[in-house]
């Protein structure tokens, strides 16, 4: 089973849709130990992306990824327009020049997503940011491929890690980013990174997933 | 919400269309992407000297292009950091082939984007240098925070630097002499009120009547402690103690002190301020030798205040005294 180049299209506006679905609420968690931008700044740019993709008349999945990426990068600004920019541009890095993906493909390209957000971010697993979500949504999805499961199950397991990191941000205290001027008092509260971070793996489970059942 | 405000989308666009109206004779207004340079640019031989950072902070950065400060500014939206497209475009229209400095507020979004920023000039051959402003003491700098912000001493760098850059003095002097005024220059803030981002529509931080927050930031962020409302003489003590025990200050030190309001604090309320901070620096034997009263690094329609001392030398007072033209600060011109 492969991912074809019109699923990428479809995972980018299912993120999209989700990014413009919980925009108060990423914004809310984000006021609550942040600067109350997250949801509006993301909207912005995924706004952006849906404007550009619609000209791309391309089938290659790596320029296709690559424009999402700059565009992220000059529409979004904050610490999340470099951050999301560079991850679509390792994952279009990865992709390059492939019209359909095979799960490993899509775990070398994760991979080097996640690469790339931590080395502009300089964020370490439990700082409380994005990190924490990405970090076990690679690792589900790079052993679940490894061990030989289905493609469509590998892709569930990587959102389920996702939302478990997610969920883990909630205790910790904030160790990169604004929240961390907080200290103690940003624990208790969801990370808006990690959280949007869920959606863009989930929307590509439910995406991919979806098409091979 | 209640602001003066045609749309939420808007805003900054908006915006830039009155600067250029208002201050065309200095400056001119680019958009897509954004970004305000002063009307000789690029001025060759000279060090530029490019800032940037969210919008409502007026008059940082925007109102602060012009000769005698910054070569170009590049606004992003509220409270978020601009892009590297912006900067981008921003230090190739200003470069005059003497280098450009950067000048960042240490926040992780304006940090990385000046980041990608200066890889993409540098690679097309232009000299750029970054210097961080990292001056709030109500943040720890530590392994375990970001690090401090840059807040009041940006203003007080971009004058100083931007008067040496002026003198045409070589790249790696502005810069170091960006980061002696960072070295010896402290800040905190407080705030009465939160304040409201346009496109959020509601405040960001609740705060009762009878409260204060101490340490704040310019994003609306909140600060680490939450208090009952004192007098400015209790207040501006536990702003100034702080500043004051964070080296470099001791007795017998002149300092240029900036009183700095958040927006919506009025004159009246800052010089009372003032007038606490005077007398808190007496009895600790420090002179004021230069002062800045006013809003110059705002956080919209927020209520309080920032101060920022700066320790001060023959060097940094002549800078500071050299003539400035530019929509938010204008002097001996």
């Amino acid at each position: 089973m492969t991912v074809t180049h019109d699923d990428v299209v479809r995972w980018i506006r299912a993120f999209a849709d989700a990014i413009a679905q919980n925009k108060d609420s990423l914004t809310d968690l984000d006021s609550a130990i942040g600067d109350a931008d997250h949801g509006i700044n993301m909207h912005r740019g995924m706004t952006a992306v849906l404007a550009k993709m619609d000209g791309d008349g391309s089938a290659d999945i790596g320029a296709l990824l690559k424009t999402v990426g700059m565009t992220l990068v000059s529409s979004v600004g904050g610490a999340g327009g470099p951050l999301y920019g560079t991850l679509f541009l390792r994952l279009g890095a990865a992709a390059a020049g492939k019209e359909e993906l095979t799960d490993e493909d899509w775990v070398a390209m994760v991979t080097a997503g996640v690469e790339g957000v931590q080395s502009r971010g300089k964020a370490e697993p439990k700082d409380k940011t994005m990190v924490d979500a990405l970090i076990p949504a690679r690792d589900a999805l790079a052993s679940a491929v490894a061990a030989g499961e289905p493609f469509a199950d590998a892709l569930r397991s990587s959102a389920a890690a996702a939302e478990e990191g997610m969920r883990a941000t909630i205790p910790l205290v904030a160790r990169k980013g604004r929240a961390s001027y907080l200290g103690e008092r940003s624990a208790g509260h969801q990370d808006p990174g990690a959280t949007s971070s869920w959606l863009l793996m989930r929307t590509a489970a439910e995406t991919f997933g979806d098409h091979m059942e | 919400m209640k602001k003066l405000i045609n749309d939420p989308e808007n805003v900054v666009r908006e915006e830039l269309s009155g600067i250029a109206r208002a201050h065309g004779d200095r400056v001119e207004v680019h958009v897509d992407p954004h970004y305000i340079v002063r009307t000789d640019a690029p001025v060759q031989g000279k060090v530029a000297l490019v800032s940037g950072g969210g919008s409502g902070h007026e008059p940082m950065h925007g109102g602060f292009v012009g000769m005698g400060m910054l070569d170009a500014a590049c606004p992003g939206e509220v409270f978020t950091s601009p892009t590297p497209d912006q900067m981008e475009a921003a230090t190739k229209a200003v470069d005059g082939g003497a280098g450009v400095v950067h000048i960042v507020k240490n926040y992780t979004g304006d940090v990385m984007n000046f980041e990608m920023a200066a890889e993409l000039v540098r690679s097309e051959g232009t000299e750029v240098e970054s210097v961080l402003v990292d001056d709030d003491v109500a943040v720890q700098d530590s392994l375990y925070t970001a690090g401090r912000r840059g807040v009041g001493a940006t203003v007080l760098m971009e004058k100083i630097a931007g008067a040496a850059a002026e003198q045409r003095r070589p790249l790696k002097e502005v810069v170091d002499l960006c980061r002696k005024v960072n070295d010896n220059a402290r800040s905190m803030g407080m705030a009465l009120t939160s304040c409201t981002v346009p496109a959020a529509g509601k405040p960001t931080f609740e705060l009762g009547d009878d409260e204060v927050e101490i340490g704040i930031g310019i994003h609306g962020e909140p600060g680490r402690q939450r208090l009952k409302l004192a007098p400015v003489h209790d207040i501006v003590e536990m702003m100034a103690t702080p500043i004051v025990d964070d080296l470099p200050f001791k007795s017998g030190d002149q300092v240029l002190a900036f009183v700095n309001g958040m927006g919506g604090t009025p004159l009246i309320e800052l010089y009372i301020v003032f007038n606490e901070l005077a007398s808190f620096l007496d009895g600790r034997g420090i002179a004021i030798g230069r002062n800045l009263i006013g809003p110059y690094i705002t956080s919209l329609e927020m209520q309080g205040c920032s101060i920022t001392l700066l320790k001060l030398d023959d060097e940094l007072t002549d800078l500071w005294d050299a003539p400035v033209n530019t929509p938010g600060l204008r002097w001996g011109v």
